[in-house]
């Protein structure tokens, strides 16, 4: 049996599998509905239908190439699968907040960090910003194609030399007439090969707030390049280096208001460390799901692997981690949706879920043994793809910065813009 | 914050309970700790404030509120910086009584609920002996029935209340032969001739009393028997939800007391010339020790959801229990380190909470307990481990037999003969087996079986072949609900006497 056929297999006979687990009454099927509508549950089912035909069968070919291919935009555009949480005047769907958990946790099931990330980092962290802060005009030119999958997005905050740290970024747009002129560098930036604008953070001229602002660069501006990141995993997405040399930009490309950038940036952490613990959480209950398929037909001294005992309680373990972590998550979710700005709550479930899908990933490889390291068992992936994790949108330790501010220098967050 | 599950009212109640708590208990915590008796007139006034019974029937007293002031009632009694003064008022209104408010007589529920809630009458729970805790069925306890009276012999282990309390909820066999099938539970009164009690010297929960029991001889009245004889385990069973829950609560609103008092101190705290709250190594800790209290909490809070609407959820209770004990240990070991030397003092409450914290894997089913139950429902009995089975999909299909040869007319004699024997359900029972129906219809004097495909107030869905290893008695009942081979929709309490039917 390879990767493919396991997770074909698991695709083909799927029935939910968080609404099914060890359930042997009426009651417990029910589960999760304190969530999810009859709707919700349709809406799954056509995600996963979808990614197991357009995305699931490439998926390996992706990864070997190092990045996807602009199709699989198109057609998620034209699902509308980038627009979920967009205004329908813009084409989005503007469908509840549980829809695109549904979308990351369905994501998750691919198997591939890379592709989650690429397809994340357009709608969740570049389309964020333009729907927040951009003008009219910019959401006609960059909205608009970018819910339909036609111009690709990346956000650009990190640079080689701050990253968490986003008061000490160094890339300047200095204003001269009607452009800006941006010089220096970002990295680590997913989609940042590919993609057709950068949402870039930078220094104006001004001194309020340091002056940090978010300013949108073609990628065909003279002076942009490129070059792609070669990582440990993750590895479909293209993660790029980008420089700017004196990069002449309109200056009606800037994004709300000189020197708010930090204030924005802020503001859309919260929605992206929720994004990153729910994928973490996913990527764990698929990770156990196909361990426990593994245990069942593996044998050893006689029996399948799930007869022993210590397996057995390790599986309980990471079950129950896993089933709290899913809850915490969904309680925050709800929050969300219902508008409370979660600064610490968002920290400390990215914190947790990250660091849980390290756990998870890294004993649930153990139980494959020898195959477990093969790449044609699903867990070599998930277990290189999940490091990233407890780094990306922030570090673990970031975010223990951030929670130990609020707790005991009693610092309070509040939405600013 | 927690608005999902307390409302205003709840936080009010909140509110004058702990009002209360920081005016009668926690000033003599200390005292109670090392006399290692909680005085009894602490039940009484907690009685009269109308904080006991909170969710018991208004009939006897109770308030007939919601789950989350129970909630409320558990977090808050775990807050007092004493896991012994926790359990010894958790013990009887959510771990022993409600047996008696389940499953008891009226008369039962007369002669004790009231006592209970008006907080004049202690009760324990008397589960564990010497050979034999959450192996339930392996009791040696022996309740033998002598005319209108139960002879009982035995002796039960690390119960709480068992010294100064008025009434054991004891687990007795009442047929030594019979395994499962023969464990009962007989309210035992601790003055009853025959029953006596020796404190037990531990590592921590100093205020409360734990006590080995012995019982020579006692002649309990027939009347005693909680619900039916040979029903017992199964009301333990389905006890553990509640059990569990409130030990996890207990678990996580300790934890969140001691990061509390640990944050408090080290804002006061100096080295180096700055609060100690300042050193990033600690506040990272600190950051991680809130991320997990809050998860967990937020996890336990929606098992109470679950247990509040009603449902079935052992598997997740348990995982909570599982979790938040463990996180308590934890949280108790990494503040203590806070205090430095300080932590190791008796002068400090950390050093309590410390100890206290330690038996929350164990009492109420060990971790490796709650472990082999999350695994067996979660792991074992997963839909998605039975994939691997079958190709099809397994949800739908599994109890719906391939076999084309059922005939359930020739059984019909010897299921009927059986079914004439137990006592009628008093409801109406259908087996479905996907292409045929046993329909048993219990409220007339007897059990009536056909064949019919009549709705019932409870339908079990189960294999043919799986029905037929119950009647032969390969495979038990409960085992098969909790392995997932019966599935049960509609009335519960039908499906709990599947048991007497059956044998």
């Amino acid at each position: 049996m390879n990767s493919e056929q396991l997770s074909v297999n698991n695709l083909a006979n799927n029935y939910l599998w968080t609404e099914n687990r060890g359930l042997w009454t009426e009651n417990n099927s029910t589960m999760n509905s304190y969530y999810f509508t009859e709707e919700h549950k349709i809406f799954r089912s056509s995600v996963r239908d979808f990614l197991k035909k357009e995305v699931t069968p490439y998926i390996a070919e992706w990864e070997k190439n190092g990045e996807i291919p602009r199709s699989i935009f198109l057609k998620m555009g034209e699902m509308g699968y980038l627009g979920l949480m967009q205004e329908e005047k813009y084409g989005g769907l503007d469908v509840d907040f549980w829809y695109t958990i549904i979308l990351n946790e369905e994501i998750a099931r691919v198997n591939s960090g890379g592709f989650a990330a690429s397809i994340g980092a357009h709608p969740y962290l570049a389309l964020t910003h333009i729907k927040a802060q951009a003008n009219e005009q910019q959401k006609e030119k960059y909205l608009i194609p970018g819910i339909q999958g036609k111009c690709i997005g990346c956000l650009a905050i990190t640079e080689p030399s701050a990253g968490s740290d986003v008061q000490s970024i160094r890339t300047t747009a200095k204003k001269e007439g009607d452009y800006y002129i941006i010089n220096g560098s970002k990295t680590f930036i997913t989609n940042g090969v590919n993609s057709d604008f950068i949402v870039a953070a930078v220094k104006t001229n001004t001194t309020k707030n340091n002056g940090l602002s978010m300013i949108i660069i073609d990628r065909t501006t003279s002076g942009v390049a490129a070059t792609k990141l070669n990582k440990l995993g993750w590895k479909a997405s293209d993660t790029g280096e980008i420089s700017f040399d004196d990069v002449k930009v309109p200056k009606e490309n800037l994004l709300g208001e000189e020197g708010m950038g930090f204030f924005y940036i802020m503001q859309h952490f919260v929605l992206e460390r929720l994004t990153m613990a729910i994928g973490g959480t996913a990527v764990s209950k698929y990770a156990l799901e196909v361990t426990l398929q593994y245990m069942a037909e593996r044998k050893a001294f006689g029996r399948p692997i799930n007869k022993f005992q210590v397996l057995r309680h390790r599986i309980a373990q990471m079950a129950s981690e896993i089933e709290m972590n899913q809850q915490f998550i969904y309680h925050l979710c709800q929050r969300f949706q219902n508008g409370d700005y979660l600064v610490k709550e968002a920290s400390m479930a990215k914190l947790l879920s990250t660091q849980l899908s390290d756990k998870v990933t890294t004993q649930c490889l153990q139980m494959f043994g020898g195959y477990g390291f093969m790449e044609d068992y699903p867990l070599a992936r998930m277990f290189r793809d999940s490091r990233l994790g407890t780094i990306g949108g922030g570090t673990s330790e970031i975010m223990c910065e951030i929670i130990s501010k609020i707790i005991i220098d009693n610092n309070t967050y509040s939405k600013t813009i | 914050m927690n608005s999902y599950y307390f409302t205003e009212e709840h936080e009010m109640f909140r509110e004058s309970l702990r009002t209360f708590l920081h005016k009668e208990v926690l000033p003599n915590i200390d005292q109670w700790e090392k006399e290692q008796k909680i005085p009894r007139n602490i039940w009484k006034k907690m009685g009269d404030m109308g904080f006991l019974g909170l969710s018991y029937p208004e009939k006897y007293g109770g308030m007939n509120l919601d789950f989350f002031y129970d909630v409320i009632f558990c977090e808050e009694v775990s807050k007092m910086y004493s896991g012994g003064f926790a359990i010894s008022q958790i013990v009887v209104q959510y771990m022993s009584s409600p047996y008696i408010l389940k499953h008891g007589s009226e008369r039962l529920k007369e002669k004790y609920l009231p006592g209970i809630i008006s907080g004049e009458k202690i009760s324990c729970i008397g589960i564990t002996e010497p050979g034999a805790g959450s192996d339930a069925q392996n009791i040696q306890t022996t309740a033998i029935k002598q005319g209108d009276y139960y002879i009982v012999n035995g002796s039960k282990t690390f119960i709480t209340n068992a010294v100064y309390g008025d009434f054991i909820i004891t687990v007795v066999k009442t047929d030594p032969n019979a395994g499962a099938a023969g464990v009962s539970l007989l309210v035992i009164d601790r003055n009853a001739e025959g029953v006596s009690a020796t404190k037990l010297n531990k590592l921590g929960w100093h205020a409360s009393d734990t006590a080995e029991l012995a019982f020579d001889e006692v002649k309990v009245p027939a009347e005693n028997l909680i619900g039916e004889e040979g029903q017992g385990f199964y009301y333990l069973m389905g006890g553990l939800q509640l059990e569990r829950l409130t030990g996890a609560v207990m678990g996580y609103a300790a934890c969140e007391e001691a990061l509390a008092y640990s944050l408090k101190y080290m804002s006061e705290r100096k080295a180096f010339g700055r609060p100690i709250n300042k050193f990033q190594v600690l506040r990272h800790r600190i950051a991680q020790l809130a991320a997990e209290i809050e998860a967990t909490k937020q996890f336990v809070l929606y098992c109470c959801r679950l247990n509040n609407d009603g449902k079935y959820a052992v598997k997740e209770c348990s995982m909570s229990k599982l979790l938040s004990s463990e996180l308590s240990d934890k949280v108790m070991y990494q503040c203590l380190q806070f205090f430095g030397g300080y932590g190791y003092m008796e002068e400090f409450k950390i050093a309590r909470m410390f100890r206290d914290s330690r038996i929350g894997t164990i009492g109420g089913g060990t971790s490796e307990i709650m472990i082999d139950d999350v695994a067996y429902q979660s792991a074992a009995k997963d839909p998605i481990y039975k994939k691997t089975t079958s190709n099809s999909n397994p949800q739908k299909e599994k109890n719906i037999p391939t076999n084309d040869e059922i005939n359930l007319n020739h059984i019909l004699d010897k299921i009927q003969a059986g079914a004439e024997k137990a006592k009628p359900l008093g409801k109406t029972l259908k087996f479905d087996f996907g292409k045929e129906q046993l329909f048993i219809d219990g409220t007339g004097e007897k059990n009536k079986v056909s064949i019919n495909n009549d709705d019932a107030n409870c339908t079990i869905q189960i294999s043919y072949e799986d029905f037929n290893n119950l009647l032969k008695g390969k495979l038990n009942p409960m085992n098969a609900v909790m392995s997932g081979k019966i599935k049960i929709k509609g009335d519960m309490s039908v499906a709990m006497k599947l048991q007497s039917l059956l044998s």
